[in-house]
């Protein structure tokens, strides 16, 4: 395929994760002018400019941080060291042989060939025609995250009486700051019998300011001809189905929906990038790899996070993996893989496998998130019989993303088990059982 | 002296913009009053856009003729007005004996129409044809002729090349009163009075209370009947080729499963008496039910991929046939009453079949010397850019920055874009006019990035605040407030 210019590394989105691992391509030997990170808004930082409430940062750095503050470190780290970059430029398309083809009002169309490519492409917001939720279709009707950006970026209000659908963090940083700029947030509705956003914003953003948050409820039916005059909200039943009988109107003019995350990864598949069909972003080996040589992923298109502080990391490792890839033109060669398989109420492990290399790892780290709310367990990775880790758990919920490290000791002992797939699962105790 | 129109037309659905189109090329004053604030804000926005092959009307109907002769004309129009088109071709499916006895009444009945290369497949053809249909399936009516295309870009086009060519069109204008002047017709909304030597009714689902504005003893009714439907990532879009039909009963053509031109896989429709003519809402039970039809014909459709649903409402008659005839009352008006489905496909036809029936009630046609047959006064409109090759793309990029500048991800959809169809006549005002134009909005995050973007480009364009950006018609407000 032909290309009209190269690159050691480009970097699809110019977010946290973006960012983070431009930098850290960057301290491991990458020219600033060899890496071009692809942004397609005004300005890098992602989705965090919108997010103007405090709270990030306290893994990273220690303190709360807003959002644009976050974004503005690893922006001004970019900046002074002079690592490329170009805003209002979109990746139209990425092949397996590394061709990433962009438009960009300053460089044109342009194909590109990259030595690296590091996809941080984030992840969209599902939508009331995924949950195919019945009804009028009229004005009012927004993502939460599209509220947020009117409200933060571009200075107005969607609505003043609100119905929020989903308990996800945004919803709920979203109730509050609808509630701060004057609008009444009615109630938050929550199809599941628990929140899927982190504990402190339900005490933060809800409990705070009085809103009522309804478990196990949904929205069955959106009413109102040109603007939404009002919500039908029905309780459900264990299997998430309405109980005829429950419902509810509830006259609004708004309805903000906190519905889940999708990863981005529409340019991963025209690269033939194999996904993982729970997370919905790659499948990756401990080096951020994808199943294509020479492209990787991190962050949010990798899979949904709670904190970015997690994504940085990640995006680290992605960062130091593709510089390393590019240096070396590769990893060492691998006598086999390990899969990483979960159990036990675990529902997905990132990285998914491992690429057995000749020199041990002196750590490794898996992403995971659980299926239910459980009390009193314990998070173990088990490999050719034996626990090599165990990590006890007071509580774990699926709103809340777990992690699991391997020292170098414990990596040693997982390399000289020979074995080809591991498992990650909760040990589930008597006391949970009653 | 205030204007005097030789034709008015009610309605600018397929109908009403395709016979504006094809008035377009004589020496007439024509303009179209429409109620709502854009071209297809009815029926014509919310069918399956299907272009059947001619074999569901009866025989020796209107619906029959113009069927068969639109189905033919509309692959050169299209290509024409720069409408995309696809001759996917269509399959209507029997499940065992009785279904079968069924394709046959429709295979004597469409060869009686006329339709072209009509055949029945046996089930080994009929999957090879289409692999993922169900096993079940025992035969197929096969109509190679049968077609897809976008029925809002189709009426877009049609209006927009009568609007260059002098057509005068007439948003919000909600006829509610017609008089009778001599031979002048005063075609009112509210305090707003339209002069006209002729009209033509073209209102869709209201068009029997717009005949019976002037002749109150106008006999056809319209039932209004609800079809709902689902729309499919653009992912399963190749889940069939042909639009798969299932046999035919009393209720209508039954549910389908179609490609979209867009590339999109369309599930539905359903048939429901609805109280009122304007309720497109959708219900859970009816969204089941296409579900379910929808999983019949083709059991490993998915889904659970659904970016959006949507329900139209058909101007149904109780006689069963296309009405296009003067009213009883005044021999300058013309009745066209339930244009139901066919109407789409039948819409080129029905237009020269109207205006075969206005030359008869008087009209004089003069062809035109200026008439422009293209979609833009410079003639054929430039293709989307997500449409163009790499070659095309960085010339526009180099020569036009805003095309460099994508808004809509999910569509790929430019700045420079949505520029154009604000900038084309009958350009976009509102948010909804803009995703009709460029699809800007309709993938599969459904505007959730690109609607700030959009309100922001449409403020900018047309000097307005971002605030006075609608979703769709007045009332339908976006932002309500600046914040604190």
């Amino acid at each position: 395929m032909e290309f009209d210019t190269q690159k050691q590394l480009v970097i699809v989105g110019g977010g946290p994760a973006g960012l983070a691992a431009a930098m850290e391509a960057f301290r491991n030997g990458i020219a600033p002018d060899d890496i071009l990170i692809i942004e397609r808004d005004r300005e890098l930082g992602g989705i965090l400019n919108q997010c103007i409430h405090a709270g990030f940062g306290l893994h990273m750095f220690g303190e709360e941080l807003t959002g644009p503050e976050y974004s503005g470190r690893f922006i001004e780290e970019v900046k002074n060291a002079g690592v490329g970059y170009v805003t209002n430029s979109m990746v139209l398309s990425i092949s397996d042989e590394r061709i990433v083809t962009f438009v960009s009002p300053e460089m044109g169309f342009v194909r590109m060939k990259a030595g690296a490519v590091v996809i941080c492409t984030g992840c969209r917001e599902r939508t009331r025609g995924a949950l195919n939720i019945p009804g009028t279709r009229p004005a009012g009707i927004y993502s939460a995250g599209t509220a947020q950006r009117y409200v933060n970026i571009e200075g107005f209000m969607p609505g003043k009486r609100v119905v929020i659908l989903g308990s996800g963090d945004i919803g709920l940083i979203m109730a509050r700051r609808m509630t701060l700029e004057g609008a009444k947030v009615l109630r938050v509705c929550e199809l599941m019998p628990y929140s899927g956003g982190l504990a402190r914003n339900i005490a933060q953003c809800l409990d705070d300011f009085d809103i009522p948050l309804y478990l196990s409820h949904t929205v069955t039916e959106i009413r109102g001809k040109e603007r939404v005059e009002g919500v039908v909200i029905s309780k459900v039943d264990e299997n998430r189905r309405p109980i005829p009988g429950t419902e509810e109107y509830v006259e609004c003019d708004t309805l903000l929906l906190s519905v889940g995350l999708i990863p981005e990864n529409e340019l991963a598949k025209l690269a033939g990038i194999e996904l993982d069909r729970i997370t919905g972003g790659a499948v990756v080996n401990q080096y951020n790899e994808t199943t294509v040589k020479g492209i990787f992923a991190c962050g949010n298109a990798l899979h949904v996070h709670d904190l970015v502080d997690f994504v940085t990391r990640e995006a680290y490792t992605a960062g130091r993996s593709a510089a390393k890839f590019i240096k070396d033109g590769g990893f060492e060669v691998a006598t086999g893989e390990i899969i990483c398989k979960t159990s036990g109420g675990v529902r997905y492990t990132v990285p998914q496998k491992l690429i057995k290399s000749v020199t041990v790892p002196e750590e490794l780290k898996f992403y995971m998130r659980v299926d239910n709310i459980y009390k009193n367990v314990k998070l173990e990775l088990h490999a050719g019989g034996e626990t090599l880790k165990s990590v006890k758990k007071r509580s774990v919920a699926p709103g809340e993303m777990e992690s699991l490290t391997l020292g170098a000791a414990e990596c040693a002992k997982l390399y000289s088990l020979g074995v080809n797939e591991l498992e990650i699962t909760l040990l589930h105790s008597e006391e949970e059982a009653k | 002296m205030e204007k005097i129109y030789d034709i008015a037309i009610i309605g600018a659905g397929v109908t009403g913009a395709m016979l504006a189109h094809k008035l377009a090329k004589y020496k007439l004053d024509v303009a179209v009053l429409e109620a709502g604030c854009d071209v297809a804000s009815g029926a014509s926005r919310a069918n399956s856009a299907i272009v059947h092959a001619g074999f569901d009307a009866a025989c020796g109907t209107l619906k029959a003729k113009l069927n068969v002769r639109g189905c033919a004309e509309l692959p050169v129009l299209a290509k024409q007005l720069d409408v995309p088109y696809k001759n996917n071709t269509s399959l209507v499916v029997a499940y065992g004996e009785e279904d079968e006895k069924m394709l046959e009444v429709l295979l004597e009945r469409g060869r009686k129409n006329g339709v072209p290369k009509l055949e029945i497949i046996d089930s080994a053809r009929l999957h090879e044809m289409e692999p993922s249909l169900s096993p079940e399936a025992t035969a197929a009516l096969y109509a190679p002729t049968a077609g897809i295309i976008c029925p809002y870009d189709l009426t877009m086009a049609a209006a927009e090349n009568a609007c260059i060519n002098g057509c005068e069109f007439y948003f919000d204008y909600k006829v509610d009163k017609i008089e009778r002047d001599g031979d002048i017709l005063n075609i009112c909304a509210g305090d707003k009075t339209i002069r006209a030597r002729y009209a033509a009714n073209c209102a869709g689902v209201h068009s029997d209370e717009i005949a019976r504005l002037i002749d109150p003893e106008f006999p056809i009714k319209l039932i209004p009947r609800r079809g709902e439907y689902m729309v499919l990532d653009k992912a399963e879009g190749k889940t069939v080729s042909a639009t798969i039909f299932m046999v035919p009963s009393k209720a209508g053509k039954g549910i389908l499963v179609s490609p979209t031109v867009d590339g999109n896989l369309l599930v539905g429709p359903n048939a429901h008496e609805v109280g009122f003519k304007d309720d497109t809402s959708t219900e859970a039970m009816g969204l089941e039910e296409i579900s379910q039809g929808a999983r019949r014909l083709v059991p490993s459709a998915n889904l659970r991929a659904v970016i959006t649903s949507f329900a139209g409402v058909r101007p149904t008659p109780d006689t069963d046939d296309f009405h296009i005839l003067p009213s009883a009352a005044a021999g300058n008006f013309l009745n066209l009453v339930g244009i139901e489905s066919p109407g789409l496909a039948s819409s080129p036809a029905v237009a020269e079949y109207a205006i075969e029936q206005l030359a008869k009630m008087g009209v004089t046609l003069k062809v035109r010397d200026d008439y422009n047959p293209f979609r833009t006064e410079k003639g054929h409109m430039r293709k989307p850019f997500r449409e163009l090759s790499n070659e095309e793309k960085a010339e526009l990029c180099k020569k036009e920055p805003a095309y460099a500048k994508i808004i809509c991800r999910c569509e790929t959809i430019t700045e420079g874009d949505i520029l154009a169809a604000i900038r084309r006549p009958l350009g976009a005002k509102t948010v909804d006019m803009v995703k009709m134009r460029t699809r800007a909005g309709m993938g599969r995050c459904q505007g959730g990035f690109c609607s700030p973007r959009v309100v922001e480009i449409l403020a900018n364009e047309l000097g307005v605040s971002p605030m006075d950006i609608k979703k769709r018609d007045c009332g339908s407000d976006i932002l309500c407030d600046k914040t604190k």
